[in-house]
């Protein structure tokens, strides 16, 4: 495995840096007003984002024939999916699934840093847009410094009513939508305008409102930093050869301002001094003082420098994405092991959810041998078992279902020779198995009962259960 | 508002760890917000250093201080309503049973209904009624089946309830009554009166009504036993009584009949002991409707 990151002192002086935070350890003393930026990586944020919020929005309100598209009904244990539907029974495609993610996660982390963090966490995702309307209504980042700082004008009240107007508005959308996954949509909208949806409904509706008000109005970097278990196990994935927003200090120091398009002089670095990084970050850092654990990489200091950059006639790319072995001016390995076997995992993963998805079964059958008496002795004299048959149709038609049975050449199976069942529907039945005393030559014999699907024989299955006869016969 | 669970001095013994324990986090909580040396944030450290981490010497956060006097606040509070401390049961009177009354009244407030609606019905109609045995079938699996198997075919000492034959009758009113009263049969042992002698030969003759094989001899002598003992109960002719539940001897149905001996050897054993039935009554249980259906479904199940 490549070696961890050493600390940043090697880099900067630690005091240095501690000077620098704008973030003390545990809270933050100032809040932190982000400047609106533009540029490559903040229109692929943008764009990742609004395509990932248009899929949370709408697809409560689209229908896969008589019925919502994608639907947990929780009441019926039913999980609708595009056209699949789901059974509590399947839960280990959930678990397949979430493993993928993982594996997914470490892949992506390992070679590009916190992209999950940086583009694509709801986190980052909802403060994105309520940092948006933040700019709409209050103005830019000097603007709302100063909004602050100033009395209660009728015009700053204003500001502040839009602003808290437009959040709830935005997390009650979430809230709702959330909730919309759960309870028909179609139903809930009306339903809860009008004062008819459940207690339930109202409480989670209410929950993720003020969840989404507070995350991405307030709590924003305090819970990347603070309360996300993610961002901190994430960096640990990090190596030499991991892809990371960093500042190349080779190029920059030593920093300073200086007039526009003056010539890069022997005696200072690249780096204006402009502040513009600082002014973006949303966690408030400072990226010129090394990696940090507030760096949820988005990129936005990257596209900041870049303007600037380009306004000065220099080179792009002061602060861009680079590994440690490329700033230490070595080589960067793209691919080894850690990455290849992250990798190969998640494709093994990717493989195993996709056959249990394609191979799940659409039937669910058990068997239940009576157990208040082993057996019975008909009037005949032949010993009769009795079962329980429980079918589940899981798909969603009708289906019917042939029972057949096998184990005994002279056993004769009592009880209907198929059963019928609606999409969803479960039905228990009751078996007798009868055989002739003279022809069980043990007390136990194996005995199996196969159920049969009319229209999808190929999903079939074989259910084994015990026969049981008496001890000595006489 | 006191119950009677635990002897007044673990009652009290209970009650006093609880409330040492509460009281004693509030003295923790007091005590460690008083030593803190710093009243406010400051870049004060506490002064050692681990790998280069070193840890900020600030007090607790107000709101988390306050969090901890909540949940102690909290907690009195909670011992105040509900049952906590000893045999106190809370001034809210709840109890686990008291709750699970509700539900259950709650319950048949909402299914009491359905199961009115087929009590209003007759129980010919309701044996012909898919739905109403549909519901009946569970009834019965959930309260017959252990004994009588799910099937109703019955076991050893359980009878049978899908054929013609009844030990208390078949009619609607008479299984209505076996299920609403419940049943106890009593058959007396014979050993003492009879002796081995005797017993070998009433069971020739017990097995000869149903035209089994027999030693003529023996079930002549027995036939004589049969009169004088047996047909009291089970009739001159062994058909039986049914207003006893006495069986009928001559249609080769054997409740007792054990799977390791043969029909002779098991009614010499039942003459022998005697044999005790019991069929709980389950009117107190399920009450007038749900007993209503389920003789409904037991009816259906002969009639097929």
């Amino acid at each position: 495995m490549s070696d961890r990151i050493p600390t940043v002192e090697g880099r900067i002086d630690a005091g240095e840096r501690l000077a620098h935070r704008q973030t003390p350890a545990y809270q933050t003393k100032q809040g932190i007003y982000t400047r609106g930026t533009s540029g490559f990586f903040q229109n692929v944020r943008l764009t990742a984002g609004l395509v990932m919020l248009f899929m949370y929005y709408l697809f409560p309100w689209l229908n896969w024939g008589d019925r919502q598209m994608v639907w947990f009904n929780l009441p019926d244990r039913q999980f609708f999916v595009f056209n699949a539907t789901f059974w509590p029974q399947d839960l280990v495609l959930l678990s397949w699934l979430l493993i993928i993610c993982a594996f997914g996660l470490f892949f992506v982390t390992v070679f590009g840093g916190r992209i999950w963090c940086g583009y694509t966490c709801p986190q980052t995702v909802w403060t994105q847009i309520f940092m948006a309307i933040e700019r709409y209504t209050e103005g830019e980042r000097n603007a709302r410094i100063k909004l602050d700082k100033g009395p209660m004008t009728p015009s700053k009240f204003r500001k502040k009513l839009s602003k808290q107007v437009l959040w709830l508005g935005v997390a009650w959308a979430t809230g709702f939508t959330f909730v919309a996954y759960f309870i028909p949509a179609r139903e809930l909208v009306i339903d809860h305008w009008t004062g008819q949806a459940s207690m339930g409904a109202y409480l989670w509706i209410g929950l993720f409102t003020i969840a989404t008000y507070a995350n991405a109005g307030y709590l924003r970097e305090k819970v990347c930093i603070h309360m996300c278990p993610y961002a901190r196990f994430q960096s640990v994935m990090f190596d030499q050869d991991t892809l990371i927003v960093a500042y190349d200090t080779e190029r920059g120091e030593p920093r300073g301002s200086r007039k526009r398009s003056a010539e890069s002089t022997n005696t200072q670095g690249d780096c204006v001094d402009c502040g513009l990084c600082v002014q973006v970050c949303p966690t408030g850092i400072d990226i010129r003082d090394g990696l940090q654990y507030e760096c949820i990489q988005c990129a936005l200091c990257i596209d900041a420098c870049d303007s600037i950059m380009d306004k000065m006639n220099y080179d792009r790319g002061l602060v861009r994405y680079a590994t440690e072995h490329e700033l230490d001016g070595g080589q960067t390995h793209w691919l080894r092991p850690r990455l290849i076997g992250y990798g190969v995992a998640m494709l093994a993963m990717c493989v195993a959810f996709g056959y249990a998805l394609t191979h799940r079964s659409t039937l669910e059958a058990k068997v239940a041998r009576d157990r208040g008496a082993l057996f019975h002795e008909t009037k005949t004299g032949e010993i009769e078992n009795t079962y329980s048959l429980t079918v589940f149709n899981k798909t969603s038609f009708n289906e019917e279902y042939e029972v057949n049975f096998q184990g005994h050449p002279s056993a004769r199976l009592i009880g209907p020779a198929t059963i019928e069942l609606a999409p969803g529907q479960t039905r228990v039945q009751v078996y007798q198995v009868q055989i002739p005393p003279d022809m069980l030559a043990n007390s136990r014999l194996p005995i199996s009962f196969i159920i049969e699907p009319a229209k999808q024989p190929a999903n079939e299955v074989t259910i084994e259960s015990t026969f049981i006869g008496p001890d000595r016969w006489k | 508002m006191f119950n009677d669970s635990l002897p007044t001095f673990w009652s009290i013994w209970v009650a006093f760890i609880t409330l040492l324990v509460i009281f004693g986090c509030l003295w923790l909580v007091m005590v460690v917000r008083r030593s803190e040396p710093f009243k406010e944030e400051t870049e004060q450290t506490v002064g050692h250093a681990f790998d280069g981490i070193e840890e900020y010497d600030n007090p607790l956060p107000r709101w988390w201080y306050l969090k901890f006097l909540g949940t102690i606040v909290f907690g009195l509070g909670y011992l105040v309503l509900y049952p906590g401390l000893g045999n106190f049961q809370g001034i809210l009177n709840w109890s686990s049973t008291g709750q699970w009354e509700e539900e259950m009244a709650a319950a048949e407030v909402k299914y009491g209904p359905v199961f009115a609606a087929f009590g209003q019905q007759s129980i010919e109609a309701l044996a012909q009624d898919p739905k109403a045995l549909e519901v009946g079938g569970r009834l019965f699996a959930n309260n017959c089946a252990v004994c009588h198997g799910s099937g109703a075919k019955g076991a050893y000492g359980f009878p049978n309830l899908t054929d013609e034959e009844w030990l208390y009758g078949g009619s609607p009113e008479k299984i209505k009554e076996s299920l609403n009263v419940g049943r106890m049969a009593n058959m007396p042992a014979w050993q003492g009166i009879l002796g081995d002698a005797g017993i070998e030969e009433t069971s020739h003759y017990v097995v000869s009504l149903s035209g089994r094989a027999h030693d003529e001899a023996l079930a002549a002598k027995g036939q004589t036993h049969f009169q004088t003992y047996c047909a009291a109960c089970h009739m001159p002719t062994g058909e039986g009584m049914q207003m006893l539940g006495a069986p009928n001897l001559t249609d080769d149905i054997w409740l007792y009949k054990a799977p390791n001996l043969t029909v002779i050897e098991s009614v010499k054993q039942t003459l022998r002991h005697g044999r005790q039935g019991v069929m709980p009554a389950q009117l107190p249980r399920l009450g007038e409707d749900k007993v209503h259906l389920l003789t409904a479904y037991v009816y259906s199940l002969s009639q097929q």
